[in-house]
């Protein structure tokens, strides 16, 4: 296990340094959070050849519907852990390939188109602690803009200065690694003597 | 003389801020005892921030960003005077706390119209209502996170699989969903009734503290022997390893239909939140997960 210390954007270079079990830690200004909505709309903007309002490229982005107020007319974010990134599942590969995003922030994992376009992008899945907002918060320093807003607060497009997020642990990089694969395997190969507890023998 | 529908509405605010913001302190310990058992470096990490997250919090910040679609229990004594009351105050509540904790809006209309913004919309904040004896009011607000829900399950099995079949069946949801309802969990197992039934009742387990047995040993035993299974499977906190996948199993039951054998199952994330309070015919409010400092 290693731990970087990664200033935006990131190169594709420092991306494929990145192992499973290394833990990231990430500053700077091209940090998005992005669901299911925003992810469509990047890429519907993509098929009609609009330019997105921020660039994707080098970026790291964050699973995650925040909670955020107006303090003296400015955003600020209160509470932002991860959201289950399964969901996006359906749309990730094709952002990736698209974009060039570099540090997919989430919760859960993903699957395999997902891990595919990692490995062909040179980009990796990293997990936060699910339901950890309010530590979330404190590595997301500044709202600089607000944009999709009429995708709703959870939805939209938050565009935000990290300083220090993290820790970020990877869980899926560019070398087909996957330690959410690795637990699947590992779980299976239990499910007799967990089986065997409930009194059931196959 | 006090505004009943005021005292109601101050009372459910506080429950919502408290809800977002503190954990029973029961779950807080639990999830502390997990971070000094667990030897797995991965687990101990998971709960370590998930320790230091609750200590931000407390400061008066949701722990969780999901903050929940709003759900009360409540119960309502039959002789309490201000029944009237207690829709309109719940909802006005919801909307106070969604501005000023705040939480975020979480009350999206499947047609039409998108997210309503302020947590109320067609029948939400949803309540479950019971009639009990007396003269007071007990109301649990309960929000509820999104993950964890989409794991819940109703599973109608062929009565000749026996508790063998329901035990069956809760334990593959676990190893089906992994981490991704935020383990460590709490699930509620309910049985019998009908499927809406079932899985009231597994919902209600919830609320059940989590120190608590059934009473009957039968299903007392259930609830052990599912708790070690899952914890068993190695799933550990948020599913990336560990010994830690539940911190309880909370199994209830109503009879069934000689033909039918539903099965319930809830899934809640560690961030178990909920706070409960009761209010007097007299509007004297008393904090029951939350008290007030002092008291």
């Amino acid at each position: 296990m290693t731990e970087y210390h990664f200033t935006t954007p990131i190169s594709e270079e420092d991306a494929r340094k990145l192992k499973i079990g290394d833990v990231v830690y990430v500053t700077g200004e091209h940090v998005y959070t992005a669901r299911d909505e925003a992810h469509e709309r990047a890429l519907e903007m993509f098929e009609k050849g609009e330019k997105p309002p921020v660039d994707f490229e080098g970026s790291v982005v964050y699973h995650v519907g925040p909670v955020a107020w107006q303090k003296d007319g400015k955003w600020v974010i209160v509470s932002a852990g991860p959201t289950t990134s399964a969901r996006m599942e359906l749309f990730e590969d094709e952002f990736l390939k698209k974009y060039k995003a570099r540090i997919i922030v989430g919760k859960g994992g993903m699957g395999k188109k997902t891990l595919g376009a990692l490995q062909e992008v040179g980009a990796v899945y990293c997990s936060y602690t699910g339901g950890c907002g309010a530590l979330a918060a404190k590595g997301l320093k500044e709202v600089r803009a607000y944009e999709w807003k009429d995708l709703g607060m959870p939805e939209a497009l938050w565009v935000i200065t990290a300083e220090e997020f993290g820790p970020l642990l990877v869980t899926m990089d560019s070398h087909g690694g996957s330690l959410h694969d690795e637990m699947d395997k590992k779980v299976a190969s239990k499910k007799a003597d967990v089986y065997a507890k409930i009194g059931i023998t196959e | 003389m006090k505004d009943p529908h005021q005292v109601i509405h101050d009372t459910t605010f506080r429950l919502l801020k408290k809800a977002a913001t503190e954990l029973p302190q029961e779950v807080k310990r639990a999830l502390e005892v997990a971070h000094e058992r667990e030897t797995d470096e991965g687990a101990k990490t998971q709960l370590s921030a998930i320790l230091t997250n609750l200590e931000i919090a407390e400061t008066g910040v949701p722990m969780c960003q999901d903050t929940g679609i709003m759900i009360y229990y409540v119960k309502v004594g039959a002789k309490f005077p201000f029944i009237g009351e207690i829709e309109d105050a719940l909802t006005k509540a919801t909307r106070k706390a969604t501005a000023e904790v705040p939480l975020r809006p979480n009350a999206v209309n499947p047609f039409v119209g998108g997210n309503s913004g302020d947590n109320t919309g067609v029948k939400i904040p949803w309540i479950n209502w019971e009639i009990v004896e007396g003269d007071s009011l007990e109301i649990t607000a309960f929000p509820k996170g999104g993950g964890s829900e989409n794991v819940c399950i109703v599973g109608m099995l062929k009565p000749g699989v026996g508790l063998t079949g329901v035990k069956k069946l809760v334990v593959d949801n676990a190893m089906n969903y992994m981490g991704k309802a935020c383990a460590p969990n709490i699930i509620g197992v309910g049985i019998g009734g009908g499927a809406d039934i079932a899985i009231k009742i597994a919902k209600q387990q919830l609320l059940r503290p989590l120190g608590d047995q059934h009473p009957e040993p039968e299903v007392a035993q259930i609830e052990k022997e599912l708790m070690e299974a899952i914890n068993s499977t190695g799933i550990g906190p948020m599913g990336l390893g560990g010994k830690t996948t539940v911190l309880g199993v909370k199994v209830g039951y109503a009879m069934r239909h000689p033909a039918s054998l539903p099965v319930g199952v809830a899934v809640q994330c560690w961030a178990a939140r909920q706070s409960t309070a009761i209010i007097s015919k007299d509007l004297e409010v008393t904090y029951i997960t939350h008290p007030m400092e002092g008291n």
